[in-house]
């Protein structure tokens, strides 16, 4: 369930846009109307926005944008703002550049949208990129991560609930073989994760735990820390209990020295509309504290104001 | 009394690629006994002299038979499908029946657009419950499971831009893969697979030029028969791909596999064939009755452009 909060009546778009356009004027800029605004519309309504301020004054809102604003609050509008599939596009761009580059966001988005969404993205991706998301992800990566990404951003899973138990059943099994054996990166183990439909793979895990006594992670951690098991690991968590997963990113943003702004961004923006609801009750459940309170412990100024609007703390 | 002529058309009727239907029309019509017996007597392939008296029927002829009077009937239906559920369709009985059609999976991925190739995929959930590359990776565990899942995985990038130092880059990488096939199955070779897989059409078609130009021989011409040649040919030089093809599919020897690739590719290339020309006449003396009308029809047809919503 999304946290991000619409008011009962929504201003035309081009009355946003004509707000959005004030904010910008003059001296400062008015942080706190285009957080009132753009934290409060969803994605049509922002794409609404968008359209009618460039018809008014012949510009992109997202320039606009990162003209007036900067640092770590500019990141998070922006990015919010941007329509999901193009948002989506190019967080996973950014992760094939050399100095961004992680593996870890283009498994978190191959896995945790839709089968739609994903290829909405890869469509995005060609129109902003001129090039395909397989291509630059296969091109970026060797080995064992290509082996495991390429397949993942290219999957077009079945989005049924059907299930069938006999096949759970042997493919746990053989996930289980593989697993003993410290075959991770199996054209089987990669297979199986990499095809079949969420349903199928969660059903299929539930089989390992009965038949084996085991949560498959727990067993992939007896293997040695290397970044492809880490990385298949979370693939694994985020295919099936995403909500644990993106609780555990958030965390390790938040807690400790420092904050990875990055991760908090990322994490807040993509899911505000989606199940940030049920991310903030596994953060709560894990960490005994609500979000919006870390969140407020940890990040200041403007940049706080927009998260804790997008998880849906304050007033609409 | 059958005339020789009326043994001679009774064979021709069954011997091509469909039915005479108009040829069988006008020997039945007229048929008594006498000359159904004379028939008979007339066509060893179909019928045999029986201890007991009578001319029998050869059952496994007769199969064979069904398959040629089917073949409109298959054609006709199709034609009407809707272009996804068609390659959905193609997909998954290529997926079924095994390796022997994996070139059928090679050709949908590799020649349809990125559009079309996603609604075969969509098209495919609604049909059978499951994706494509979850029943291609489960139906076969060889090595070809790496290019053929990728191919159809694909989304590949449609605009013209071609990096050319790339190309060139990656005309070494494959010519590499292919030089050392005795020691490397280039179907392993990862690089080799990313380019057919995920590269654009265009960049391809760049390579596949520049391949030529630098190392003397096409990227192809070495190759053995088999997915990867299909793979390389559907993506570079498709128009010759399909006619090899289809000039497989009417020689003397052609297998059930290599005919079925006539109603394949007439339905869903038209436009392709109809550009290229000539095919109509290669086809001509091979097939009959209306699936000939029908092909033909097609071929003729070919700027009537599909709709690809």
């Amino acid at each position: 369930m999304a946290t991000l909060r619409i008011p009962a009546h929504v201003p035309a778009p081009s009355e946003d846009a004509e707000q959005l356009h004030k904010a910008f004027e003059g001296w400062g800029t008015n942080e706190q109307l285009i957080i009132d605004i753009l934290a409060h519309r969803n994605a049509a309504q922002r794409n609404s926005i968008r359209k009618a301020y460039r018809e008014a004054y012949g510009k992109d809102l997202l320039k606009s944008l990162d003209e007036e604003l900067s640092s770590d609050f500019e990141r998070a509008v922006v990015l919010f703002t941007l329509d999901p599939a193009e948002r989506d596009a190019y967080l996973a761009n950014e992760s094939t550049k050399k100095f961004t580059s992680s593996n870890w966001i283009l498994m978190e988005i191959a896995c945790t949208r839709s089968s739609y969404e994903l290829f909405n993205v890869r469509r995005a991706y060609h129109a902003r990129y001129k090039k395909s998301l397989e291509e630059d992800v296969a091109y970026h990566t060797k080995g064992d991560h290509r082996k495991l990404l390429v397949p993942l951003v290219s999957a077009f899973r079945y989005e049924g609930e059907e299930v069938n138990m006999t096949l759970a059943k042997s493919e746990a099994k053989i996930l289980h073989e593989k697993i003993s054996h410290k075959h991770y990166s199996d054209e089987e183990v990669i297979r199986i994760v990499t095809t079949r439909s969420k349903a199928q793979l969660n059903a299929t895990l539930n089989q390992y735990n009965t038949a084996f006594g085991n949560d498959i992670n727990k067993d992939l951690e007896a293997g040695s820390d290397d970044e492809f098991l880490k990385l298949l690991r979370a693939a694994i968590q985020c295919l099936t209990v995403p909500e644990k997963y993106f609780e555990k990113v958030l965390r390790e943003a938040i807690v400790g020295l420092g904050t990875d702004e990055w991760a908090l961004t990322r994490v807040v923006t993509t899911r505000a509309e989606v199940d940030m609801v049920r991310i903030k009750e596994e953060y709560h459940r894990r960490n005994s504290v609500t979000l919006e309170k870390a969140i407020a412990g940890d990040t200041s100024g403007d940049y706080e104001k927009m998260l804790l609007a997008l998880v849906g703390a304050g007033d609409v | 009394m059958a005339l020789p002529n009326d043994i001679e058309a009774l064979d021709k009727a069954f011997s091509g690629i469909g039915v005479d239907e108009k040829s069988l029309i006008n020997l039945l019509a007229k048929s008594n006994d006498e000359h159904k017996r004379s028939l008979r007597t007339g066509c060893p392939k179909l019928f045999t002299e029986d201890e007991n008296g009578f001319e029998r029927s050869d059952q496994s002829y007769k199969k064979n038979l069904q398959h040629q009077f089917n073949r409109f009937r298959d054609a006709v239906v199709l034609s009407l499908l809707h272009p996804w559920e068609r390659d959905a369709r193609l997909l998954e009985e290529a997926i079924k029946k095994g390796p022997k059609h994996y070139n059928v999976i090679v050709e949908i991925a590799c020649t349809r657009s990125s559009d079309q190739l996603l609604g075969a995929r969509k098209a495919y959930h609604s049909l059978f419950d499951n994706s494509i590359e979850e029943h291609l990776a489960s139906h076969n565990k060889a090595t070809e499971r790496k290019l053929l899942v990728a191919l159809v995985s694909a989304y590949r990038y449609e605009g013209p831009i071609v990096k050319e130092d790339v190309v060139k880059s990656e005309a070494k990488i494959l010519y590499d893969a292919l030089e050392n096939a005795d020691k490397n199955n280039p179907l392993d070779h990862e690089d080799a697979i990313m380019i057919l897989a995920t590269r654009s059409k265009p960049h391809l078609q760049a390579l596949y030029q520049h391949y030529s130009k630098t190392y003397g021989k096409t990227l192809t011409q070495d190759l053995e028969e088999g997915i990867l040649k299909d793979t390389i040919e559907c993506l570079c030089t498709p128009e010759a791909y399909f006619n090899r093809v289809l000039g497989a599919a009417v020689e003397q020897e052609a297998d059930e596999e290599s005919k079925a690739a006539l109603s394949r590719v007439i339905v869903t290339q038209k436009e392709v064939l109809r550009k290229g020309g000539c095919v109509a006449d290669k086809i001509q003396d091979s097939l009959s009755g209306l699936y000939k009308e029908l092909m033909l029809g097609l071929i003729a047809s070919g700027d009537i452009k599909e709709d690809d919503s």
